[in-house]
């Protein structure tokens, strides 16, 4: 089952929370919405569910537009941020609500309830009450329930969004092997990079109510297609007048830059392995050193603007206030609302991949 | 301040041994500071509370008793099984069931309304419910005649439909103008009970259920009502309360004692008969008033309790 959205405008008021969205997630696939809070992305979520009507545009589900479908009869799976579990029902009601209203048999529920309740890995706890349970239990129990009439699709709202940040990791995994030991055609909000790049396998990234960008986690990082994208993945900061750069000639001046850290490489002076890539740096002197768990982070001023990269702790010694050559391999140029990639030129014909 | 609180203790009454044998030790330990400190306050609020609750309520209501027991309880008999006072206890049992039943209905459907829809003229709304509690009412009772008695407006409404279902119902000075004047004061008590509980539920666990499928009334069975049946109960109990004591509203628009009077209305008129018997009377048939009021208080104190397991 696939699912897809077609020129879909939503209003609340003044506040556009969706613009002319448009996008496809494919049978099997697993997608994230992507974006800041406020940025529109649930709002997308609860038009598929039929929690939301859309002012214009069509939401299809395998072929068929579901419009006027009301969300009790799309049989959408939906996981709710902080779960919405039913408080006065055992996690085993909880589970189970989805086949009562669906007036199956008692020993059918019983065995469909005890094997979600298995699949998730909740043995022997099917008689608890929500309040009992672990946040990361709950999100299980949340999950089964959504899974227990069987659905074609599955909408998770921001699903780690109520878990500690060291089950989060833990849960990430687990959710993605799940999803695809059922095979079911899924797509979750969040607001953290981190996360979509993790779990999903294509990215939307939304953004006041558009879609900036949608597409395979590296493919986005790589490719960013607008400015808010090139800002929003990665670790980045804008550089106002991104201009003087050796290699960087064609650049049209006055122009917004982001320069990853990746993108820069600062070596001594005397290193002799790189000698001929000497001609393609820049002088820079160290203003900070920070320890980042595995790595240093070097900031240098070059040309009056701040740089950071990533050093390995393997390196030699470094200082604050020392001279280096730095080497910027890329920069992302911002224009209006368009990102290009510009390669420092003094590189050309340097296998830069084995240094 | 150690030294005075010591001596503190020994005014207080406290044991010698505690005062002086004790010292440092005996103050030492956190709770006894903690009272010693703070001492004088508490019992200073609840001297205060004490006292006014024994003068406000508790003497007014035993001396309720004492009068109406005073000539014996042959008297007090025939006061409370005297014909007005069953035909007034009568009125005030129906006026009540009918208004619990109205206002527990619209109470829950303005409640749902409230908390789980956004509409235009929503906050409107709500302060319209509240209404009932800000209007004295007598006004609510002056209004339902101007409307429905003999020169009000609505009267030829009424008796048209009167005329087309072969009734004779009048809505002032009579029965349902007693039900329809408690329904009116009663109003709000469900309601205001159960949007507080409603909103901070929020309506996550009934979308959650629309997701599975459930239709509109299985969600309020299931899912809804387990929520708020506690806070539903204690507002049908308020609701219930003033429903039986119940006096300025029903005043305006009762006037036939023995046939649409209300047991509050019968111990007034009792009461202004003026005679020593009377007086007794009257006292006699708020007894029964204050009986129900017990009962009233015992079980919202045993749904206080219930509810707080099951919020």
């Amino acid at each position: 089952m696939y699912v897809e959205m077609k020129g879909i405008n939503k209003n609340f008021g003044s506040y556009e929370a969706a613009k002319d969205i448009s996008f496809r997630v494919d049978q099997g696939h697993l997608a994230a919405l992507l974006g800041p809070s406020g940025s529109g992305k649930t709002t997308i979520l609860r038009m598929i569910a039929g929690l939301e009507q859309q002012d214009s545009g069509d939401v299809i589900v395998d072929g068929n537009v579901v419009n006027h479908i009301p969300a009790k009869e799309r049989g959408i799976g939906f996981v709710f941020q902080n779960y919405a579990l039913f408080r006065h029902m055992t996690v085993f009601e909880n589970i189970a609500f989805g086949l009562r209203v669906q007036k199956k048999g008692k020993k059918e529920i019983r065995d469909r309830v005890m094997e979600l309740v298995e699949l998730v890995g909740l043995e022997g706890m099917h008689k608890r009450y929500p309040h009992q349970l672990s946040g990361g239990q709950r999100q299980r129990v949340a999950f089964a329930r959504a899974l227990a009439p069987k659905p074609q699709l599955l909408l998770l709202d921001e699903p780690f969004a109520a878990i500690d940040a060291k089950v989060r990791k833990e849960l990430r995994v687990w959710l993605k092997e799940m999803i695809a030991q059922v095979g079911i055609t899924s797509l979750f909000v969040t607001h953290d990079q981190e996360e979509a790049v993790a779990v999903a396998d294509e990215i939307m990234i939304i953004n006041e109510g558009r879609l900036e960008q949608m597409g395979k986690p590296v493919e986005i990082y790589k490719k960013p297609k607008t400015s808010f994208v090139a800002q929003f993945i990665g670790t980045s900061a804008v550089l106002d007048d991104f201009d003087g750069f050796k290699g960087f000639e064609e650049v049209p001046k006055g122009r917004k830059a982001i320069v990853r850290p990746e993108f820069v490489e600062a070596f001594k002076n005397d290193n002799e392995k790189v000698r001929s890539l000497i001609p393609a740096a820049e002088k820079g002197v160290i203003t900070d050193i920070s320890f980042r768990g595995s790595t240093l982070e070097l900031t240098l001023e070059v040309n009056g603007i701040s740089l950071t990269t990533n050093r390995s702790l393997e390196r030699r010694h470094v200082e604050i206030g020392e001279e280096m050559c730095v080497l910027i391999y890329r920069a992302y140029i911002l224009e209006e609302d368009d990102t290009t990639v510009y390669k420092n030129q003094m590189l050309k014909g340097v296998d830069v991949e084995a240094l | 301040m150690r030294e005075e609180m010591r001596d503190r203790g020994r005014q207080d009454g406290l044991s010698p041994k505690q005062g002086e044998g004790g010292g440092e030790m005996a103050f030492g330990n956190g709770d006894g500071q903690k009272s010693g400190q703070k001492g004088i306050v508490p019992i200073l609020l609840i001297a205060v509370g004490v006292l006014f609750f024994l003068v406000m309520l508790v003497l007014p209501l035993v001396e309720v008793i004492y009068r109406s027991l005073k000539d014996g309880l042959e008297s007090y008999m025939n006061a409370v099984t005297a014909e007005n006072t069953i035909a007034a206890l009568k009125v005030t049992l129906i006026a009540a069931v009918i208004a619990l039943a109205v206002n527990t209905f619209f109470g829950l459907c303005a409640s749902w309304l409230l908390t789980k829809f956004e509409f235009p003229g929503k906050h409107v709304l709500s302060v319209l419910i509240d209404i009932p509690f800000s209007i004295s009412p007598v006004i609510a009772g002056l209004a339902y005649i101007m409307t429905f008695g003999r020169m009000g407006w609505a009267t030829p409404i009424v008796e048209q439909i009167n005329e087309w279902l072969g009734t004779d119902i009048s809505l002032v000075f009579s029965i349902p103008g007693v039900v329809l004047a408690t329904i009116f004061v009663t109003f709000p008590f469900v309601s205001r009970e159960l949007i507080p509980v409603m909103q901070a539920q929020g309506s996550k666990e009934e979308e959650a259920a629309v997701m599975l499928g459930a239709r509109g009334l299985t969600i309020f069975r299931k899912v809804t009502f387990p929520h708020i049946k506690w806070a539903l109960l204690y507002g049908i109990i308020l609701c219930a309360a003033r429903a039986f004591g119940e006096f300025g509203a029903v005043y305006a628009v009762s006037k036939a004692r023995g046939k649409t009077f209300t047991l509050p209305l019968e111990i007034d008129a009792l009461y202004m008969a003026g005679s020593a018997d009377s007086i007794t009377q009257a006292f006699a048939v708020s007894s029964l008033l204050v009986a129900l009021a017990i009962i009233i208080l015992i079980l919202k104190q045993i749904v206080e309790y219930c509810g707080k397991d099951n919020r």
